[in-house]
């Protein structure tokens, strides 16, 4: 992990406003807890601000939660440059990978799909490919250490990858048609690879 | 009370307190770096372990309640040592961790010699270091006109964030990122706005924030140590002026738990470079429109030939913000030997000192706002008139125990209130009854009805001080036991020269008068800059710097600032306090009341005292009561309620603050390139919150 900075001035959209839609979604987020303890919302609003721009955080964006919720801009950004889970770099329009790179996936090949990442998107993390579709990161364990190693794209997770099979997955992304997601081997959710091994009657 | 026995001495503390604070109360020294007696506990630096019979690990004695301590197996009382080779060999191993990030520039850094770090780790450093990796690197943050950064000696206490939030009331630190990567900073480095920001410095335990007016100015062991009283506003603020041979350095707080607890605002603390420049350091005459150096002699010449022509009732003098009470009393007995009593405080008018002195000082006591329950404030920003008492508002009312109304200017004070109006019309309801918050001021235990100077340096002034005063009484501010009548005065001069009498006697003239055309011959200015005099009024100005006043005077004779003299002052709550001389006056300047006395010898009016003792002794016979320093004589409450019945009429004009720029109230300030860069940084800040 390194020093987490909010982008660029030039980068920056002027302001930034919720859609009606998420507006009333962040009301009933801060009616969730007694009054006073609106600024407990925070987490969830930021994460809602990040989906709605793009998948990353702007300054405006801190600023309109941090009044909505009445704290201090400083107390927000604290929060935001906290969870890495909040992007504050533009991140690909087509796809965000993020990469395990902890132990078990990168005892079964996670290495391998960082190299894809360097080669195909661009050689250092969180910086936009070339058509700006892409981009990607490495993070800490994702909690499919059964199916590794594993990207999480977007909301998805795509695990039991090969280098072949990542690329195909990247292809979909950028032809506009996701695989879908889960392990891309042949293999109900975490249950052995090529059928059952136990339990194969049924009493 | 609990039983513990803290290496090997057995010691019966509070339930309530922290370990810490029973091992201090045992004597123990326990190094700390996070922890501080005056904010909330956090508990992160880990530098305060101590060891608990039977516990497994070191524990943090910081955040380590005495309650949560285990008794031993047959119910003895629990066994904390803090001296033990665990506890040690855990300290050295925090500060082996701390120290690994920390840049070895104690030669280069201003906090040498006086950092909390640089001492703890002679006692629990070691001389090398295992870590051979690269060292974090941390960017210099920008934080305004007063404070300098050096990030990378930041060791992440947080003390700084949680000044700025708690005591300060303005939460604009704050640490970004985690981990390794934690950085303090403001949101994108704005400058910080808090006007008690200059206590950063104080509380940062490394070099991390540092004193950018002061930076690489001097080292702490070549400085001169006096212990003296602030005269910025009308706190008296408890401070130690720091000198180098002739010039004064830095000034720092000292802690006194009844004023300023152990802050001070940035006022107080930066202005020193005002005390450089602008000096008047000779006397001065004008001649043919034109200002021309002169020696003493000239000058008292000057003067004497002047009053000789004068009659007496046609003398005046007003005393300005800074003045201390020694020389108003010298000035006072000069002008009563020709028969005037033409004499004001600078914004004085609407007080009467003859009624008493509950009448003009702050009763509750700044401590006593701790007992407050109820606040009314009228026409004052308590924020720019007096930081440091806005620093204890805010402390009460923290604690949920304060409820808080404003009459008059409406403003951040960093605590929530109700607001019920800007002008008059909203006094006379509250004094009648009619208004809601008077309920409340009735139901409280405790209430304080505070008046601020803004509000009564109005021409009607006397009357909004007895509409004030009728309040306090109808709502029973005034029990056994509790006097809620608070004047806040924003000067250090105004409640000393009140208690002394240097006001309008017998046929004498108000400030306001005074300054009205064809009134006066002669007036001196003991440094009050805030007159307007008129064009035929011979005017002799007695004071530091070539401010308003200077610029005015037909003749200069210059005086000491507050820090050159020995000189009593009165603070808002009546309180007598001594500042010390750290320095001496520049060039021919002298102490004021010599002055005065110098100046009586050549007018054959000689003063019957030769020396600052002689004069202090005629004043305390006089006024025995400002011989008690550090303490306050208190007002009676009949006081008040003579007040109250006096009554007067008031316009309906909405009341205002006395202070316009909290950074440039007074000649010393005015003169300060610090603080004109501060005030410049706050104008820029009104301009965007005004877009």
């Amino acid at each position: 992990m390194s020093v987490r900075r909010l982008a660029p001035k030039e980068l920056q959209p002027a302001s930034f406003a919720f859609t009606d839609e998420n507006l009333a979604w962040a009301k009933a987020q801060i009616a969730k807890y007694p009054p006073g303890r609106q600024a407990s919302a925070v987490i969830a609003i930021l994460w809602r601000a990040q989906e709605q721009h793009e998948g990353w955080l702007s300054e405006a964006a801190i600023r309109v939660v941090a009044d909505m919720l009445d704290m201090p801009y400083i107390r927000v950004l604290e929060v935001a440059t906290f969870y890495t889970m909040f992007q504050l770099q533009p991140v690909g329009k087509k796809a965000h990978v993020q990469v395990c790179g902890t132990t078990p996936c990168r005892l079964r090949g996670a290495g391998d799909l960082i190299e894809v990442c360097q080669s195909r998107i661009h050689h250092e993390p969180f910086h936009l490919s070339k058509d700006g579709n892409f981009s990607w990161e490495e993070v800490e364990c994702l909690g499919a250490c059964v199916n590794a190693p594993m990207v999480q794209i977007w909301k998805d997770t795509y695990e039991d990858l090969t280098k072949e099979t990542f690329g195909k997955v990247l292809d979909g992304f950028a032809s506009g048609n996701p695989p879908k997601p889960g392990p891309q081997i042949d293999r109900q959710f975490s249950a052995p690879a090529g059928g059952p091994t136990t339990l194969k009657e049924s009493t | 009370m609990t039983k513990l026995i803290i290496d090997g001495k057995e010691i019966d503390v509070p339930a309530e307190y922290t370990l810490l604070q029973a091992c201090e109360a045992a004597g123990a020294e326990i190094p700390r770096f996070c922890y501080h007696e005056r904010l909330s506990i956090a508990g992160n630096c880990r530098m305060c372990l101590v060891e608990i019979k039977g516990g497994p690990k070191p524990v943090a004695s910081c955040a380590w309640g005495v309650r949560d301590c285990r008794p031993g197996p047959k119910g003895e009382p629990p066994e904390i040592s803090t001296r033990s080779p665990m506890v040690r060999k855990a300290r050295e191993g925090v500060m082996e961790f701390l120290l690994i990030n920390h840049p070895l520039d104690c030669p280069i850094c201003d906090q040498g010699g006086e950092c909390d770090l640089q001492d703890q780790a002679m006692g629990y450093g070691v001389d090398t270091s295992r870590f051979a990796e690269n060292k974090r690197a941390v960017e210099d943050k920008y934080l305004g006109a007063l404070i300098k950064t050096s990030m990378n000696r930041c060791i992440q206490c947080t003390r700084c964030v949680r000044f700025s939030a708690e005591v300060a009331g303005v939460p604009e630190m704050g640490a970004t990122g985690r981990g390794e990567d934690m950085e303090i900073t403001t949101y994108l480095e704005q400058a910080l706005t808090s006007e008690l920001q200059g206590n950063l410095v104080d509380i940062c335990p490394v070099g991390a924030l540092t004193s950018k007016p002061y930076a690489f100015a001097a080292r702490p062991w070549e400085l001169g140590k006096t212990q003296s009283v602030d005269v910025m506003d009308g706190v008296g603020s408890a401070i130690r002026v720091d000198t180098r041979g002739r010039e004064v350095m830095r000034i720092l707080p000292r802690i006194n738990e009844a004023v300023n607890e152990e802050w001070i605002s940035d006022k107080t603390r930066h202005i020193v470079d005002g005390l450089r420049t602008q000096r008047l350091d000779r006397p001065y005459i004008r001649e043919n429109g034109k200002l021309r150096a002169a020696s003493w002699q000239e000058a008292f010449a000057a003067v004497a030939a002047k009053l000789r022509m004068s009659d007496g009732k046609r003398i005046g003098a007003i005393a300005g913000d800074l003045a201390a009470v020694e020389e108003m009393f010298a000035f006072k007995d000069l002008l009563g030997q020709y028969g005037s009593t033409n004499l004001a405080v600078q914004g004085g008018d609407a007080f009467d000192p003859k009624l008493g002195r509950a009448t003009y000082i702050f009763n509750p006591t700044i401590a006593g706002i701790e007992q407050a329950d109820a606040l009314l404030i009228i026409g004052s920003n308590p924020r720019k008139e007096a930081a440091m008492l806005n620093a204890r508002i805010r402390k009460r009312w923290r604690t949920g125990q304060l409820k808080v109304a404003v009459v008059g200017p409406k403003a951040d004070l960093t605590y929530d209130y109700d607001y019920l109006g800007a002008g008059t019309d909203t006094l006379a309801d509250l004094a009648s009854g009619k208004h809601s918050f008077t309920e409340v001021l009735k139901g409280a235990k405790n209430p304080i009805v505070l008046v601020g100077a803004g509000s009564l340096s109005r021409h009607d002034g006397a009357a909004v001080l007895a509409l004030a005063a009728k309040i306090a009484t109808g709502t029973g501010a005034l029990k056994d036991g509790w006097n809620g009548f608070a004047v806040l005065q924003d000067t250090a001069s105004r409640a000393g020269a009140l208690d002394i009498g240097f006001a309008p006697g017998k046929g004498g003239l108000s400030q306001a008068q005074m300054t009205t055309f064809g009134t006066l011959d002669v007036l001196f200015l003991l440094g009050a800059d805030e007159v307007k005099v008129p064009d035929d009024t011979f005017v002799v100005y007695i004071g530091t710097h070539g401010d308003r006043g200077a610029h005015r005077a037909d003749v200069i004779l210059p005086g000491a600032a507050y820090t050159e003299k020995s000189g009593l002052y009165v603070n808002t709550e009546g309180r007598a306090q001594i500042a010390a001389r750290a320095a001496f006056p520049p060039g021919d300047a002298r102490e004021d009341w010599a002055i005065a006395r110098a100046l009586s010898d050549v007018l054959g009016k000689k003063l019957p005292y030769d020396s600052l003792q002689a004069l202090r002794q005629a004043l305390f016979k006089a006024v025995p009561h400002l011989m008690r320093i550090d303490q306050i004589e208190p007002g009676k409450a009949e006081q008040v309620k003579a007040l109250a019945a006096k009554g007067g009429k008031v316009d309906k004009s909405p009341l205002k603050s006395s202070v316009e720029d909290f950074y440039l109230t007074n000649p010393i300030a005015r003169a300060s390139a610090v603080m004109a860069e501060c005030s410049r940084l706050a104008a820029g800040r009104m301009l965007t919150a005004a877009e």
